[in-house]
């Protein structure tokens, strides 16, 4: 049901965009969606924080530039080439750091995503160095895909799949013991679930997520430069989480949609908009503090009784 | 022997927890240990369960040693227990607690997972069904649908108590099942327990309330101070000088009188 929905409201809501301005606004908030949506599988479901998921964007979008201009391959090839390097590295990084729990993976995973952007700014013959390179456009099977109204649609349908997959794993042997996990680590392991497994699968496939986003965002913008990667970036994406709803995987759309939409709304206070976003961000978190989407949802079901 | 476990030891900062225990727990008995507080039950629940690592001795399950072996590799072998401190999923709803528990019996790669193949679908309805009859057992079919959060304390014990049920399990430990529970949620666990066993389940069961101890067990086992006081029959240890002074000096003649009277 809630898949259908959310088809529905990505195909019906151009019907409402005035100009194509908004269409541009429409596909960065379904690229950020993906990437929080995988995200929130491994922090709002499995409970395991990262901070460093930008480097896996960056993966991403790098492959999608590098693979064309310097190996000759097509974008498509390179976008699945970037998504399995993401997960190999996420498989080989995860096994260690995910036996840290709370505060120590958060900064085991800061330092991953350091590490990745620092590779990508200095191995600056293949990637540009800090001054980024050009991404040639998308082919599909003879489709060059250029122009915010095709983007919108491309990047819709793959989010629609992705959220899709993500509602599928949740109602799963696989999604069940995610949630075990987070809430009693001792009592999953008890029955039988293999904890330190489970985690590095989820972080694989968050990080395969946030690869195809990454990808998607350097092919729309037709540039890459190594802020994709950053700090700041990884930031984003977790307040986009906690702000969208912990666990919520709706949320992780209004969460993106909130922090895409609302810089661009706050343009017109010039000095003051990045000022006014922490407000906003800062009051959404002291009055719906389980995020948007479960508060709401929450207060609604309230009601009800 | 489903269980037996040899000099047991396992020592926290030069402290003796668990001093040279030993036991041997036949199939289809009800097995408890009791003790005054901080004598090691818990503890000696945790050897066994595979949470800590002993020191010294070993643990043997079903025939196979198991010292030092993972929890989540114990419970796949059917062991499992539930905690004096609950540790409930509490996000998760009533049916979905129990769900968890078949997890071990639970068969789909993380692909049929994501695509929610039609295994995945067959193994759901599978494993809701297991969850609903090992809730209906404990008494909790109504609440299936609801928050965990929302249940009673008590209700909250026997829900643990149904999500060790869904994995299957040949031998159940059960820690404290009945503390904080009133007379009522009481008889209700005596009588779960009571329905284990019928099911062939082993039962091994640390608890404070001493008229639910004698009631329903075939063997006892008395620590004080990480060692071991006495064994027997509920009889052979209620008549032990050496138990009943040990609770008179530990826990005074009330618990006593409660206890042996």
């Amino acid at each position: 049901m809630p898949a259908i929905a959310i088809a529905a409201l990505v195909a019906i809501l151009p019907l409402f965009f005035p100009s194509g301005y908004y269409y541009r606004i429409g596909v960065l908030v379904l690229i950020f969606s993906l990437a929080v949506v995988g995200l929130n599988l491994l922090m709002g479901f499995a409970g395991q924080v990262s901070l460093g998921h930008a480097g896996f964007l960056g993966i991403g979008a790098y492959s999608v530039a590098i693979g064309p201009v310097h190996l000759g391959l097509p974008s498509w090839l390179s976008l699945l080439a970037g998504a399995l390097l993401s997960g190999g590295i996420a498989f080989l990084v995860g096994r260690p750091i995910l036996r840290l729990k709370g505060h120590y993976l958060a900064v085991a995973t800061l330092g991953l995503g350091l590490l990745l952007a620092i590779v990508l700014t200095n191995e600056a013959r293949w990637t540009g160095g800090p001054d980024g390179m050009s991404v040639p456009k998308l082919e599909l099977f003879g489709w060059s895909v250029r122009g915010a109204t095709a983007w919108y649609w491309v990047a819709g349908v793959t989010f629609v799949c992705g959220f899709v997959l993500a509602l599928n794993l949740m109602d799963s042997p696989t999604g069940r013991a995610l949630q075990a996990i987070h809430d009693s680590e001792i009592a999953a392991r008890v029955l039988g679930i293999d904890v330190a497994r489970k985690k590095l699968a989820i972080f694989v496939i968050s990080a395969m997520y946030a690869s195809v986003a990454g990808s998607f965002l350097a092919l729309f913008n037709g540039y890459i430069t190594p802020d994709a990667a950053g700090f700041l970036r990884s930031i984003e994406l977790v307040a986009m989480v906690v702000l969208g709803g912990m666990g919520s995987i709706v949320g992780s759309l209004v969460g993106a949609c909130v922090l895409v939409v609302l810089p661009q709304a706050l343009t017109v206070f010039h000095d003051y908009e990045q000022a006014l976003l922490g407000l906003v961000v800062m009051v959404f978190m002291i009055f719906l503090r389980q995020g948007i989407v479960p508060s709401i949802a929450g207060a609604l079901a309230g009601r009800r009784k | 022997m489903i269980l037996e476990a040899e000099q047991l030891s396992v020592s926290f900062g030069g402290v003796r927890a668990i001093d040279e225990v030993s036991l041997s727990i036949a199939a289809g008995q009800v097995f408890s240990i009791i003790g005054p507080n901080g004598s090691g039950k818990t503890t000696l629940f945790n050897l066994i369960s595979g949470i800590y690592t002993p020191s010294h001795g070993c643990v043997r399950f079903a025939g196979e040693t198991v010292t030092g072996l993972e929890p989540d590799r114990l419970a796949r072998r059917g062991l499992s227990r539930t905690f004096q401190n609950l540790q409930i999923f509490s996000r998760m709803s009533v049916l979905e607690n129990v769900m968890v528990g078949h997890h071990r019996h639970e068969d789909t790669g993380i692909l049929a997972d994501l695509l929610h193949w039609p295994s995945v679908r067959r193994q759901n309805a599978a494993t809701r069904e297991v969850a609903l009859a090992a809730l209906a057992r404990v008494g909790l079919a109504d609440d299936a649908r609801r928050a965990s959060g929302a249940l009673a304390y008590g209700a909250l014990k026997r829900l643990e108590i149904a999500r060790a049920l869904a994995s299957d399990p040949k031998l159940l430990l059960l820690d404290e099942p009945a503390a904080g529970c009133n007379p009522v949620e009481t008889q209700e666990v005596d009588r779960v327990i009571r329905s284990l066993v019928k099911d062939g389940i082993t039962v091994m069961l640390v608890e404070h309330d001493m008229r639910l101890v004698m009631n329903i067990s075939d063997r006892v086992l008395v620590l004080a101070r990480g060692r071991t006081l006495a064994e027997g029959t509920p009889e052979q240890v209620r008549a032990n000088p050496a138990v009943i002074e040990a609770y008179l000096g530990d826990h005074g003649s009330k618990e006593a009188a409660r206890a042996f009277g």
